[in-house]
Formats: structure tokens, sequence, C-alpha cells
């Protein structure tokens, strides 16, 4: 097995592959033969590459923080997805999967979501190119992003409470997989993230993979050098994958995965799988999760929604276990001071999603500037930006009311 | 095959093929209302005609499953059980000539440890698994130990599986072949699928052995209906609605008891 690349039915190592119903293996299999043919198209390709750059406004830039490099000690460089159309990188998966799903003659397309991010996107995606989109989602989810439900429903999309299992992102999967188990003829999943059964995590890996090829040249241009190393936030992992790839095959670049570290580890209130969690087998793929004794899953928890998932994509669990990337998990607290800081030093507000990545490589700088000096570099994925959060950090730092 | 010599389920299902009839599968769930009631509703199916019964075991993210099964197992884990209390529910329900299979999601499979799993499972009398999101493909360590410990592995075929899927999975099958009737989640429909018929016959085209059929059967007239075409009817959500909608515990049984009657009656009546 070459860096990147799974076996033929999705395998890293004993990571990935496909543990569902017999029923999804024909919708699978026609999803990556479908994919391969799509990705062999030049019309297909230049399609989706004018639609990410006219509409979703990519490339994205990379960006050096210079405030927050001074306060670091080394050079940060952001690659702002935060920028692109709806907000984050997940513009980039939706935009493919769903050209992908009219290219497979598929008018209608599910999708799940925790915080309404990728719903949102799945739904703009689908008003763009004139499908039909139902979103699931947990009630618990409904009830805390009223705002995020509403901007689904402009987008022309049905909204599903799901008031099964804990009612969130997790439930909003299981019940997803339950509408494409009895839809598949006429629908595609556009699942989220890289987790998920083959062909799912190379799909979506490939999808997202060009903030990792714009920031390798976008750096390489301007500083005639590689990064020292690479960071971001793990929640599912599609926006680390899509850093991580284009750099896997470059072994002085480290690779850093930052995980929602919660209250921490020792609370078990957290949803860092790769720290916390053991191996085992959700939502259609091994890899880690978190699961009790007996492999029941047990929810997990993060400030920030986005990456309160209680299993990982597969791809991280082999990085991982190879060693190429490290893991390392950051708490809510850690992550919200990160959040400040970028505010304050460089006026962006970011997702709390990304203040991970940021609060990760600040954990960084001083190991990063005693092996490279004060030019060590570090590329963070500022995956999202935070205007969803806006009412968790009103709470968090204790902002309404009329005077702080 | 089947764990300490007892009565197998092919045997079985060679047994009613020949009596000119299909076998009745009835499926619960361990745990539900409680270990011990669940043991209880376990064996009135038994004595109320089931030729094999199928123990669910409850697991919190049930993707095949539709909103009776769920709410079922759900409860049976809110009220503590435990992967241990199902070898015990095995334990109690084995024995009774009718042979036991778990149908079981792979996770908890995996915690457990697939062969010592298997191991402890035989050793409660158990003859072999069902498993609704673990593939031919991905089961190299299941194949390896239930060969050691003579357990049978029930794998799915679907509507949408190619004919060298179907092939490929019953290679490896051993009691029967669960053919999914339908495109969908388990719970009770008003038709039966139209799909089911092709999709035994397909089947039938790549093996010998037994075929049941699964999936939104509910009453003695659709049991015979798929009893017409298949050797073995199964019969999930119907059962353990019986229990969810009672307003007791007796009462609850006494529906499952009627049900399974009903059925049992109709897999004796084949619809041609």
């Amino acid at each position: 097995m070459s860096a990147g690349q799974a076996d033929r039915l999705g395998h890293w190592g004993r990571f990935g592959g496909r543990f569902v119903p017999e029923a999804l293996i024909a919708a699978l299999d026609e999803l990556e033969t479908g994919w391969r043919k799509a990705c062999a198209d030049e019309e297909f390709r230049s399609e989706l590459d004018r639609m990410l750059r006219e509409y979703a406004g990519l490339p994205s830039m990379l960006y050096e923080a210079r405030r927050l490099s001074e306060h670091a000690g080394i050079r940060i460089l952001l690659k702002r997805e935060d920028l692109n159309h709806t907000g984050a990188h997940k513009i980039r998966n939706v935009l493919g999967q769903a050209l992908l799903a009219k290219r497979l003659g598929k008018p209608r397309v599910i999708a799940e979501t925790g915080a309404g991010q990728h719903g949102v996107a799945s739904a703009t995606a689908a008003a763009y190119l004139d499908l039909e989109c139902t979103v699931y989602m947990g009630a618990e989810d409904v009830r805390r992003q009223a705002l995020n439900v509403a901007r689904m429903r402009m987008l022309g999309a049905e909204v599903v409470s799901v008031e099964t299992g804990s009612r969130t992102l997790k439930d909003s999967i299981n019940e997803a997989l339950r509408d494409w188990v009895s839809s598949v003829d006429t629908t595609h999943y556009l699942l989220g993230t890289v987790a998920g059964p083959h062909p799912f995590p190379t799909l979506v890996r490939d999808l997202v993979a060009g903030i990792g090829t714009e920031a390798r040249a976008q750096c390489l241009e301007r500083y005639g050098r590689l990064p020292h190393a690479v960071a971001a936030c793990v929640g599912g992992g599609s926006n680390a994958m899509g850093l991580f790839h284009a750099f896997v095959p470059d072994e002085d670049v480290a690779l850093y995965g930052f995980e929602a570290g919660g209250e921490g580890i020792e609370t078990g209130r957290h949803g860092a799988t790769l720290v916390g969690g053991s191996v085992g087998v959700l939502h259609g793929a091994r890899s880690y999760i978190m699961q009790d004794d007996d492999g029941q899953i047990i929810e997990s928890y993060s400030i920030s929604a986005g990456l309160d998932y209680p299993s990982v994509g597969p791809e991280h669990a082999w990085l991982m276990e190879t060693g190429r990337a490290r893991y390392e998990a950051v708490t809510d607290v850690e992550a919200m001071e990160a959040f400040a800081l970028l505010c304050r030093t460089e006026g962006i507000i970011p997702a709390v999603e990304s203040s991970h990545a940021v609060a990760g490589a600040l954990r960084l700088a001083p190991r990063l500037r005693e092996l490279h000096g004060p030019a060590a570099t570090i590329i963070v994925c500022l995956s999202g930006r935070g205007d969803k959060d806006m009412e968790t950090a009103a709470r968090y730092f204790g902002l309404t009311g009329e005077s702080t | 095959m089947s764990g300490n010599g007892a009565v197998s389920v092919t045997s079985v299902l060679e047994k009613t093929r020949a009596d000119g009839r299909a076998g009745l599968v009835g499926y619960l769930p361990a745990g539900y209302p409680t270990v011990d009631a669940s043991i209880t509703a376990i064996r009135t199916m038994i004595d109320a005609g089931c030729d094999l019964v199928e123990v669910g075991l409850p697991y919190s993210d049930p993707v095949m499953d539709g909103p009776a099964i769920q709410r079922a197992a759900a409860a049976a884990l809110a009220g503590g059980m435990r992967t241990r209390d199902l070898l015990r529910v095995i334990e109690a329900v084995s024995g009774h000539g009718v042979p036991v299979l778990v149908m079981t999601y792979w996770n908890p499979i995996e915690k457990y440890g697939v062969d010592a799993f298997s191991r402890d499972f035989a050793a409660a009398g158990g003859a072999g698994l069902i498993t609704p999101d673990l593939i031919p493909d991905e089961a190299d360590e299941w194949l390896a130990a239930s060969e050691r410990h003579g357990l049978d592995r029930v794998f799915l075929v679907a509507p949408s599986s190619t004919p060298e899927r179907i092939a490929r999975t019953v290679e490896v099958t051993s009691g029967f072949v669960y053919a999914q009737s339908i495109m969908g989640v388990t719970g009770v429909r008003d038709s039966t699928s139209t799909a089911a018929p092709g999709l035994v016959a397909r089947t039938r085209e790549a093996t010998t052995l037994p075929v049941g059929v699964g999936l939104g059967v509910r009453s003695g007239a659709q049991a015979a209906e798929v009893a017409g075409y298949a050797d073995a009817v199964i019969v999930g959500s119907a059962m353990v609605s019986c229990l969810l909608d009672a307003a007791s515990e007796s009462e609850g049984l006494a529906a499952l008891r009627s049900l399974t009657t009903e059925l049992a009656d109709g897999v004796s009546h084949p619809t041609d």
C-alpha cells in the first residue's frame, strides 16, 4: 500500500472497509465506479473546477498572520477556508458530490448534519444544481441551531428532526443510512466527512484535497520552501485529510491533527476518538470510536458541534498507527482562548472547530522554534468562520447585556 | 453445524421443507422489557410454534432497524442490558429443540473479541449469528471463529445484490440464506415485497441452502404467501410490537402467543 492509497475494498491496514448492509453494496460500487469515471472525464473535472472557482471562491488564500506569528514566535500561515462560499471547506465536498449525483442520474440528495454546517452546504449545492435535498438533523441539534435550520429551509431543503437515540449527529447519520437503504435508486447520500463505508473516505478526501495542494503550491511560491508542519482540527476529519493529503509524501513536513478534548480526556467528556477512543466499527468503517466495554457507542462531547462525533475517518487512524501524523487533544478552554486571540490579533473570527487547530499550533510553536528557529513555519487550516458560533462565544465570554 | 450436538438450523429447515411447509423464525431482542422477561417471551414463541428463534443483541446504533425494534433495543440498553446478559438468555432458551440464532450488529462482537464471543456463545448453546452489517468481504475473522466453534453464519442477500455477490455470499453462508425482501429497514408493512420471490429464485440458482425471507411480515396470510416461495419466514417487528403495545406483561405474552400461532398456521399452508 503506497502512501494515501487504500486497497481495492477501501482498507488502510485494518481500518476502513465496508461494514454496511448488503443492500447498500450495489450503490457503493456504483458510486465508486461513477467517481472513477468522472475523475477521468475532462468535462466533469473542468465543470467542477469552474464551479469551485466562480461559485465557491476558490482557491482560498494562504494568509500570513503577522500579529499571531509575533505572539507565537514562529511563522503561522492560515489557509483561509473560512472565506469560501457558505463559510467553510465543506463547499468543496458538497459541490463535487452533488455534481457526481447529477452525473449518476440521481435527482435527490440526503445529508446528515450536526450543527448544520454540512446541511447548509448540502442545501446550497442542491439549490445550485437543482436537486431535491433532505437533511437529517438530531432533534437536540434542531433545537440548538434554529438559525441553520431556517437557512436550510430557505434554500429549499427539507429538514427532518431525528428523535431516535441520542438525537444528535450520530443518530442523524443512522437515519440518513436508513433513508438511503430505502431510496438508493433515486438518491445519493451526500456524506459530510471522510468517514463512512468505502468509497466515501477516499471520495471526500479527494474532493477536499485542494486545501493541501493549493496551500503547498502557495507556500512554495511565496517562501520557496515547504512548511515545517501543517495543522488542522479533526472531528470526522475532512478538513485535516484535505490539508494532509498533498503533504503525506513530504516526509519532512510534520502532520498534526487536533481533536476535541472537551472538558479533558480524563473526564470522559470529549470527542477525541484517536487520542481517547479505541478501535471499533461505526457508520460503515473500522476506525477509532468512542465506545463502552460492550461496544455500545458513547456520546461524544465538545463545545464545538462540528467536532462532536464519536468516530473519525479511517485514514486518520492509519496515519496515526503508521506514525505519519500525530494527534493531540485540545480542550474547550484552550480552543476558546485561541478563538479570542485570533479575533484580537488578526481581526478574524474563526469557527470554534478551527480554533482547536489554532490552539494546537500555538502549543506546537515552542517545539517548532526549538527545532527550526524563528523561521519555523506552520500552515494551519482555518476550516471555517465563526459567525455561526457567536452565540457560543457570547455565552462563554459573557458578552451579552448592556456592558462588558 | 451446531454446538453441543443439538438440532441444527439446516436439519430443522430440511424437515419443514420435507413436510411441505416453511419454517417460522421469530425474532425478539434480549433484555426487553427485562432480561428475565425476554427469556419468558422467547420461550413463549418457541412453545407457540416457532421453528427457529432469532435473539437480537440490542445496539446503540441499529441502522437496519425501524422504529419498533429501535424502541425495544433502546429500552433494553437503558435497563442495563449487557452482552453477558445475552449469553444468559441464550443459555436459558436453547436446548428446547429449537435452534437459537443471534442477530447482531458487528461492533459489540468485535469489542467482546470475535473468537471469545464465538466460544462463549457456542458454550451457551447458540447455533449461529445473523450479521446485518457484516458482509463476507469483511468477515475473515468470523469465518475462522465460526468454523472453530461450530457456529452457523447467516449472511444477507438483498434485491440490489448482483448475481456475483449472491454467489460469493452463499459460498460462505451456512444454516440458511437471509433474503432481505425489501430495500428498507425492519418494520411491518401492509403488503409483502414484490421483489422477494425474484430474489429467492436468484438465490436458489446459486445454492441448495434453505432461503429465509424477512422484513415486513405481520400476519398469517402474509406468512402463507412468503411460505409459497421461501423455506423460512422471518418475523421480527410484529413480534416486538406485541410486547411494545401491551398494557401489561401478561397481555403482551398473550398477544405474542396468538400472533405466533397465527404465523405458524400461515407457514404450514403455503399459498401457491
